[in-house]
């Protein structure tokens, strides 16, 4: 039952798959953009996942505890997520723009405007 | 004192001049202070490759911190090169951009493009001189980001859905990077790239290390357009300013090859990469597809621009055709082309920037007879042409030169012939833009100017460095062999 023990990675790979397969199948993009929030969520998890020290505790050091989780991917994680914040922002920024532009966010329908010119 | 600091104003520089100009918020004073932070980056980029050169390898430990728990910037032969390479391209796009820019991005976003320039030179730069695996990443999201904005300030609306595109593409290419990463620290316990590169081989049997350099492969992949991930390439280089065009041809991609290098020679080494995952079995027929694909495809392209992103594609199949032979000078070609490539991209798409200046177009049916009226910008796009089909006498030959003697060293003849066949189809694209420019009448209200010489120079400047470095190839083959010889050697 060892598959059972790593629900974690299957919770990972789930989330990441989910995600990819939004980015690829929706047309709408601000969909295309939560599927690639949900992706890059998925390797946070990932991350935290491997951090874990089992019977540790929070990496703080306090008397009694001598088993601490490992705190580096935590601060690894952090920054990829501020990355992923900033990318998050700069595609709804696009979308916003790209709405203006065009009048629409589905990409069909900006493919035909373009096509029509 | 200062000079001991290098490594790490190499990065700073650019970085710190960023929010200096979106802070002082004048378009005039914020180009002054990209070019002369491009200078200087330039500056500490060649003493570097001097000391390396030197002396072998570089270490800086940012903050003090001792390097596998510190950061550490370590420069060897290979990024040594390529830093020169990012800032040398970059202090040339930069005075070409004053009168440029003014033409081309809309006034209330030019303060902001230098501001977004600045740091994706800064995130490039950092990408080449890092020495920690996580701290690549970083920098390879700060130039990314930074390259969706300045694509998306492109007139045309199309130049949105181009950069959202790029976006899309790029956030998966890093994320599988971060991925890659995540799974090599978890196996070793380490993020330093020459930590990594010592305890990878007690692990390299293990599935999870195995995996990594598949994720990271991809990654990197799709962040240098390798056929068939390069879908997001042309659409966001036609629709970019020209300054942005020439700047990302020319160090983007790059960079992201040398990413590749990096993960592929360095940190996993030749033997696990090439032996156990035989990856030249993926790399070679990529490569070459990528090369007669895009060539064909750019032969049928009206939009020069499109052409020349095509034909970048295809110039990338090349580089990535040299490393996929493993060997010495196989690596020495790649690295060469990574150089001339950079080179000869970078001043034609200058070049397009000065018919677009005239012209407001770059379609082929617009340049008719043009040839004439603005000869020195038709020269600079006929001698760029020649470069990228090989030709003797400009860098594009020896760099075909060096991947076909690498080829019959491997004994693969056949690649040989397909690496001139390739060039061939580049003298059709090539020659169709010179038919149309020199040998078909202009219409009347054709322009009949040249382009101002604030653009010529530039353009020129890359121009000579095509021609000076494909006569005088001391300077270019010593440090790429070199460089090659560092990588194939596992050089710690």
């Amino acid at each position: 039952m060892q598959w059972l023990g790593l629900y974690n990675y299957w919770i990972v790979i789930f989330l990441m798959m989910a995600g990819f397969y939004v980015v690829i199948s929706r047309s709408n993009l601000v969909k295309k953009i939560v599927g690639l929030n949900l992706f890059q969520t998925s390797v946070f998890i990932l991350y935290i996942s491997m951090s874990k020290v089992q019977g540790g505790t929070a990496p703080i050091l306090k008397e009694g505890f001598a088993v601490y989780s490992n705190p580096l991917p935590h601060v690894l994680i952090l920054t990829a997520i501020v990355v992923g914040v900033a990318t998050t922002a700069l595609g709804l920024a696009l979308v916003v723009r790209i709405k203006e532009a065009y009048g629409t966010v589905e990409e069909d329908e900006i493919h035909n405007k373009d096509e029509s010119l | 004192m200062i000079a001991q600091h290098l490594p790490a104003l190499q990065v700073v520089v650019p970085l710190l001049s960023a929010p200096l100009c979106l802070l002082l918020n004048r378009a005039r004073v914020a180009w002054l202070l990209s070019t002369a932070a491009s200078w200087v980056a330039l500056v500490i980029a060649v003493l570097l490759l001097q000391q390396v050169l030197a002396t072998g390898t570089l270490s800086y430990e940012l903050g003090g911190w001792a390097a596998p728990w510190g950061i550490e910037y370590r420069l060897d032969p290979v990024n040594a090169f390529v830093l020169v390479i990012v800032a040398g391209i970059g202090s040339v796009v930069m005075p070409f951009a004053a009168t440029s820019v003014v033409h081309e991005i809309a006034a209330e976003h030019r303060v902001l493009f230098y501001t977004t320039y600045l740091l994706c030179l800064a995130g490039l730069l950092g990408i080449a001189i890092t020495g920690d695996a996580f701290n690549l990443f970083v920098f390879l999201e700060i130039s990314s980001l930074s390259s969706y904005i300045m694509i998306s300030l492109g007139r045309d609306r199309r130049a949105l859905t181009a950069s959202y595109q790029y976006l899309i593409m790029g956030t998966i290419g890093a994320t599988f990077i971060l991925i890659g990463v995540g799974l090599l620290y978890m196996m070793t316990g380490t993020l330093n790239m020459l930590d990594l590169a010592q305890r990878i081989p007690s692990v390299a049997d293990t599935r999870t290390v195995r995996v990594a350099l598949a994720f990271l492969t991809v990654g990197i992949s799709i962040k240098l357009a390798l056929f068939p991930l390069h879908l997001w390439l042309p659409n966001a280089y036609v629709y970019a300013p020209s300054v942005v065009t020439a700047f990302l041809a020319a160090t983007a991609t790059k960079v992201a090859v040398y990413m590749l290098l990096r993960f592929l020679f360095t940190v996993f080494g030749a033997e696990l990469s090439f032996e156990a995952m035989v990856m030249h079995l993926v790399l070679l027929p990529l490569a070459l597809l990528a090369v007669f694909s895009a060539s064909v495809v750019a032969i049928y392209q009206d939009n020069l621009k499109r052409m020349l992103a095509y034909s970048s594609v295809a110039q990338i199949g090349y580089i990535i055709l040299g490393i996929s032979f493993a060997s010495v000078t196989g690596v020495t070609a790649g690295i060469l082309h990574l150089f001339n490539h950079a080179l000869m991209k970078g001043a034609l798409f200058l070049a397009l920037g000065c018919v677009f200046y005239r012209l407001g177009s770059v379609q082929l049916r617009d340049i008719a007879g043009l040839g004439r009226r603005m000869p020195w910008t038709f020269a600079a796009i006929v001698i760029g042409g020649l470069s990228l089909i090989g030709v003797p006498l400009t860098v594009g030959f020896i760099s075909k030169w060096y991947l076909v003697l690498a080829a019959l060293e491997g004994g693969l003849w056949w690649v040989a012939v397909l690496v001139l066949l390739g060039s061939l189809l580049a003298v059709a694209y090539i020659w169709r833009v010179v038919e149309v420019a020199f040998f078909q009448p202009a219409p009347r209200n054709a322009p009949s100017q040249e382009a101002p010489l604030t653009l010529l120079l530039p353009t020129w400047a890359l121009i000579g460095a095509n021609v000076y470095f494909g006569i005088n190839t001391e300077l270019t083959v010593g440090v790429a062999h070199r460089a090659a010889e560092w990588l194939i050697g596992g050089g710690g």
